[in-house]
């Protein structure tokens, strides 16, 4: 017989590890799209993050992982600021290509380093019961009234505001449009790319080709739920994580239904989200138009 | 000809600098580049085999999945969801096909088409009501779809479509009266027909019909909708997505009944996201997507034997269409800021 509150403690503990990577990179999105970019890359970001972390914490630890997922994240991001900010090209569509390019990429290293060989792969926990996580849960925790200093107090987050809501008043009075929205798109892709490092070294403990599988597009769907607001994204992101521990939680109820279900469910759910989230509040004004 | 000439060298210099950036990857990764190069031309082009049951077969699905891109693309939509609405017309095709082995063999195969066909445009239609009515980005909406679309192929083939032996993770093969045969002398099936045909069709809607102006319109943007005066863009849009979905549906059918001739998971090595770079590369245009899609279609089949011969992942081929669509991109993008330096603003 299994201990009705102790399913529920774990329930609660993998809810709050599900949404990590989702939450990290949803809050890197909220700023991106504030400033009026969307950036489908974050997918791309996610897996490249993920990818490098594994062979980081390989030979380095931990701690070389992590940081060598949020760079290789923000590596991929540059290659979409260059296109989509700096070429001025279709923001949806150079989004698609820059995550398949890190599908093809990470795919062909993977099996030329890695192989199957790494596995097990962790980082330090800290907090106790459900609430004992993994370093970047509470890294993602510090993160969300971080963003939320960055938007609403500081002369960057203004500026990024501005190029958001309207880019020719903006640049009248004189914001660096292209430039403050290109740093939105690095830190973000830095914030999906330790996403990807949180999946691989909190969640998973290894690498496997494609295992973002849409974690990447979910964020921005999160974005959306969250109103494009930090607390919100974090609030939603939470949500997400706990509608797929639900299927550890029937698992552990010994309810026998299919597994693609759930494997269908946050996807359902996130389509719900956008009709909902849409009808609430608006999005910024300039969100995916070309600068 | 200097127009034809500039036409064919932007598309020409995106493959080579994709093929480039595919050999710097490889060696960057430790493979032997120029042995998958040799692997990657032979399996695409190295015999009538290979070119007709490699490169042509593949380039069925892309031609087709191709076209809805465009057709999307036409209103100013973007279908991101083919490889969704490709796993949508495979399960019907594959319901239809299993389910009616009594059916006269002239109207087996059109039945399964048209079966796929539906089943894409239904696969789409929730994103087209979303877009329609509550305005949410239809590249996300379908984009997710594809992943319910991969968990639904997993849930037929090991339930209600699964073969009768209940072992396996894949569908009964369907009626061999459905079955699309091999054009003459060759090894690549009439889905290859049907491609061109839309094609074709595609080319005329867009030229020449009242539709095909109304997509352009609407895609030009709501001011010109508004000067050319009673334009219903959401209709547009609509029809246009449900059209882009029918033909990525089309596309699985085909891939069902000329090909697998039965539903597996993982049916499609990515040819949702292939199309968009060949409806990119011909620039929209449905006569140049048949011959962007053969060219996608050499990549795709090239990169099954750079896997067999040279031991190279096939999915590294993507970074070589990332770069493409990438380059297309910022070509059309300079292009663009020529045209506005040459041009003066319109008073």
């Amino acid at each position: 017989m299994i201990d009705g509150g102790d399913v529920l403690l774990g329930f609660v503990a993998a809810a709050i590890r599900v949404a990590t990577p989702l939450v990290l990179a949803a809050l890197g999105e909220a700023v991106v799209e504030r400033g009026g970019v969307i950036n489908l890359g974050v997918e791309g970001s996610m897996l490249a993050g993920a990818l490098a972390a594994a062979l980081g914490a390989t030979w380095g630890g931990p701690w070389a992982g992590f940081a060598a997922g949020g760079a290789a994240g923000l590596a991929v991001a540059g290659v979409f600021a260059a296109v989509a900010i700096g070429a001025r090209a279709d923001q949806i569509i150079t989004g698609t290509a820059v995550t398949l390019g890190a599908v093809g990429l990470t795919g062909a290293v993977y099996r030329a380093t890695l192989g199957t060989a790494a596995a097990g792969l962790t980082i330090p926990t800290f907090g106790a019961g459900p609430l004992g996580q993994g370093a970047p849960t509470w890294l993602a925790l510090l993160l969300a009234p971080l963003t939320w200093w960055l938007l609403f107090r500081t002369r960057f987050g203004l500026q990024l505001r501005a190029a958001g809501e309207g880019r020719e008043e903006a640049e009248a009075m004189g914001v660096p449009v292209r430039r403050v929205r290109a740093l939105a798109v690095l830190a973000g892709g830095m914030l999906a790319g330790w996403g990807g490092a949180a999946l691989v070294l909190a969640q998973v403990g290894s690498f496997a080709e494609r295992m973002t599988a849409g974690r990447g597009f979910i964020a921005i769907a999160i974005v959306v739920l969250g109103r494009w607001h930090p607390v919100g994204v974090l609030v939603a992101g939470l949500l997400f994580g706990a509608a797929t521990a639900l299927q550890f939680l029937f698992q552990a109820m010994g309810l026998a239904v299919p597994y693609q279900l759930f494997l269908m469910f946050p996807y359902v759910l996130t389509l719900l989200a956008l009709a909902r989230g849409v009808g609430g509040v608006r999005a910024p004004a300039e969100l995916g138009r070309n600068a | 000809m200097p127009r034809l000439v500039r036409a064919l060298a932007l598309p020409a210099l995106s493959l080579v600098v994709g093929l480039a950036a595919l050999a710097a990857g490889l060696a960057l990764a430790g493979y032997d580049a120029g042995a998958g190069l040799a692997a990657l031309g032979r399996g695409a082009f190295g015999s009538t085999f290979a070119f007709t049951a490699g490169t042509l077969t593949r380039a069925i699905p892309l031609i087709l999945i191709g076209l809805g891109f465009a057709l999307a693309l036409r209103a100013g939509a973007l279908n991101v969801g083919a490889e969704g609405q490709f796993y949508a017309g495979a399960v019907a095709a594959t319901a239809v096909g299993v389910a009616l082995p009594a059916l006269p063999g002239p109207a087996a195969a059109p039945a399964v088409l048209a079966a796929g066909a539906l089943a894409g445009a239904a696969w789409i239609a929730l994103p087209v009501v979303l877009r329609v009515r509550f305005g949410v980005l239809e590249a996300i909406s379908t984009l997710l779809l594809n992943f319910v679309a991969e968990a639904f192929v997993s849930l037929m083939v090991t339930g209600p479509l699964q073969e009768a032996q209940r072992i396996y993770p894949q569908s009964d093969p369907i009626a061999r009266g459905a079955w699309l045969p091999f054009l003459p002398g060759t090894r690549v099936h009439a889905g290859l027909v049907v491609a061109l045909a839309m094609a074709v069709l595609l080319h005329v809607v867009f030229a020449r019909t009242r539709w095909g102006f109304r997509l352009l319109v609407t895609g030009a943007g709501p001011r010109a909708a508004a000067v050319s005066g009673r334009i219903d863009t959401r209709r547009a849009v609509a029809t246009a997505l449900l059209g882009s979905g029918a033909l990525a549906g089309l596309a699985g059918a085909a891939e069902v009944a000329g090909v697998s001739h039965a539903l597996y998971p993982n049916l499609s090595p990515g040819y949702g996201f292939t199309g968009i770079a060949v409806a990119l590369l011909a620039g929209g245009r449905p006569l140049a997507i048949v011959a962007t899609g053969v060219l996608f279609g050499a990549l795709d089949s090239g990169a099954a034997a750079m896997q067999r011969e040279a031991g190279i992942p096939a999915v590294a081929v993507f970074v070589a269409e990332a770069v493409i669509i990438l380059a297309v991109l910022i070509a059309g993008a300079l292009a663009r800021r020529d045209a506005r330096a040459e041009a003066p603003e319109p008073a």
